[in-house]
């Protein structure tokens, strides 16, 4: 790995115009005349590096600017200040080196043609990328084993489910074996099986081919099984950018404590909060500091059969980021 | 040069593919478009009978053979491109475009060569059919027409490029629809769909050559026909370069103005 990151973002920021109107017949004559607009702030001043083969976590509430972020960075969209630099290139002027370098992953929009076979639609990327036949051929068998898609090669994409849609999807981004991957939402709708699938191909694809992955989801599940990192934006502001780990420490101010006793449970309301209490299970909520003493008190003065300290769930810290 | 014929070979296969898909629709597109110029034919045959014989210089048979050239040139250089643009821009399937290395413009090209391809066996027999119905007075030299496959190539390119032109209009406004409408109308008096050019009156003649409809396909037509004289020819030739060079001009323009307000505003 060199030191030069592949990814590099200064101070952007993305200003949307928007058209402003009052409801109303009057008020649409009046927009004839005089139109009003409204400066909407999507990305404030945001900045940070990728390192080649990094997966980044890129968190935050819908309209958190995430994907305007993710649009800059493939260059779909012009940045309104601040400067972008992937892999050596800046996104919007779109040289063709940058985008064979890299690819770009909406879960709810695709790219594969709906009516024809998948392996057409994939053949259709080949030509575009000027992908040599072994090279595809070489890539595309390991995709296929990956995802387990040889089954779905051959059916036109309008006859897969949303699941083998996106496994497809996702192959079909990844055929000019890109350096940089941007994927945004890429787990979205899909059941709990095929988001272990996804997850897990991302994880060896990213270890295989040492690609830099900057990745949004909203499944926490995505966020602990892949990215070491995360950056958290909120209202276009970077809140977070630092390790998984040191986020819960920075962010949550609690531990849970789950105790399992050897009687009916008792009341445990003096030593913490009572998250839950089913049968001899008792779960409690305590502020970090006090955690050690408490775990103290719990097994001097009841009956302990087993005891654990836990973290709280990621999305618990999540939401705590939020709220401040 | 070798890596573009590769593209268009897989654009060519794919579309063709998908088109394949859709054959009773595009038979029924294709029905409509070959009743316009039986329906002005049998008009103008019957304007020709009531005159005694012609219009202008026009016999019923010169007539039969105009609507069917005339028929062959309009379904090879047609394109659809304009009327889907705006859905393109608006549900944001061009950012999918954008982030291929490759202008899009090839995709639309390939995708219409593999449309006119797959209904060339619908037209070519109608034409044959049409050649015995109407008995039309056309002879074949091989000369003339080598020339006018010229013609009709630069047609279907200028043709190309100044409805894509067009099509990016979408950037700007969201519904493209009353544009199209008007280039629609225009054509079809201009081009010389609706009669031959030189039976209309001076003014409009004179319109129709300061425009690009008629170089894209009446000229092609009156030169197969071999009504043209060789300086009518070559002033043809001037004008579809001419026009040739401008849609491509245009494209670059508009396509880089377009792209960059894309880009501002999103999708």
């Amino acid at each position: 790995m060199s030191n030069i990151p592949d990814i590099t973002v200064q101070n952007l920021g993305k200003t949307y115009e928007v058209p402003q109107r009052e409801p109303g017949l009057g008020a649409a004559i009046k927009s004839l005349v005089s139109r009003t607009t409204r400066d909407v702030e999507a990305v404030k001043n945001i900045s940070f590096d990728v390192a080649p083969g990094e997966i980044v976590g890129f968190l935050g509430p819908n309209g958190a600017g995430k994907t305007t972020t993710l649009k800059m960075l493939s260059g779909l969209l012009h940045p309104t200040a601040g400067e972008i630099s992937v892999i050596g290139h800046t996104p919007y002027a779109r040289h063709k080196d940058f985008l064979n370098r890299i690819t770009l992953v909406m879960g709810q929009r695709n790219q594969l043609m709906w009516d024809i076979p998948v392996a057409d639609s994939f053949e259709r990327n080949r030509a575009i990328y000027r992908i040599s036949h072994d090279e595809y051929k070489k890539t595309l068998d390991e995709l296929s084993t990956l995802l387990d898609l040889s089954d779905l090669l051959s059916k036109p994409v309008r006859n897969l489910s949303l699941g083998e849609r996106m496994k497809c999807e996702i192959a079909a981004a990844l055929l000019h074996r890109p350096q940089v991957l941007f994927l945004d939402e890429p787990t979205i709708g899909l059941d709990v099986t095929m988001q272990r699938r996804i997850r897990a191909f991302l994880g060896e694809y990213n270890r295989r081919h040492s690609a830099t992955v900057l990745l949004t989801s909203h499944y926490m599940a995505d966020v602990e099984a892949l990215c070491k990192r995360v950056i958290i934006i909120h209202h276009g502001e970077l809140l977070f950018d630092g390790d998984l780990n040191a986020l819960i420490e920075r962010f949550s101010p609690h531990k849970t404590i789950v105790v399992d006793l050897e009687t009916e449970r008792a009341d445990l309301s003096s030593y913490g909060e009572v998250i839950t209490a089913e049968g001899n299970s008792v779960t409690l909520r305590v502020p970090k500091t006090k955690t050690a003493d408490v775990t103290g008190k719990l097994l001097a003065n009841l009956p302990v059969i087993d005891l654990t300290v836990e973290d709280p769930p990621i999305e618990e810290v999540i939401e705590q980021v939020f709220s401040n | 040069m070798k890596h573009y014929t590769a593209t268009y070979w897989a654009f060519f296969k794919t579309s063709l593919l998908e088109q394949f898909q859709y054959r009773v629709a595009m038979a029924i597109w294709m029905i409509g478009r070959i009743l316009e110029p039986i329906i002005y034919l049998t008009v103008w045959t019957t304007v020709a009978h009531a005159r005694g014989g012609s219009v202008g210089s026009y016999s019923p048979a010169d007539f039969a053979a105009y609507y069917i050239v005339l028929m062959l040139v309009n379904q090879f250089t047609f394109s659809w491109i304009m009327h889907t643009y705006d859905f393109r821009i608006r549900q944001g399937e061009l950012s999918n475009f954008l982030l291929k290395p490759i202008h899009p413009i090839h995709a639309d090209i390939a995708e219409n060569i593999a449309y006119k391809v797959m209904t060339a066996v619908i037209i070519f027999p109608t034409a044959i059919l049409l050649y015995f119905l109407f008995e039309p007075n056309l002879a074949f030299h091989i000369q003339t027409f080598a020339v006018f496959l010229l013609a009709l190539g630069i047609a279907f390119l200028m043709r190309f490029f100044i409805e894509w032109t067009l099509a990016l209009v979408a950037f700007w406004t969201t519904r493209n629809e009353a544009i199209n409408q008007m280039y629609f109308t225009l054509g079809l008096f201009l081009s010389g769909r609706i009669a031959p050019i030189d039976l209309l009156p001076g003014a409009i003649q004179t319109l129709a050559d300061a425009l690009p409809f008629r170089w894209a396909i009446a000229f092609p037509v009156e030169l197969m026909l071999g009504r043209l004289s060789q300086e009518q020819i070559l002033n043809g030739f001037t004008m579809q370069a001419v026009w040739l060079l401008a849609g491509f001009l245009l494209i670059q323009l508009t396509w880089r103005s377009g792209v960059k307000k894309y880009s501002a505003v999103g999708s």
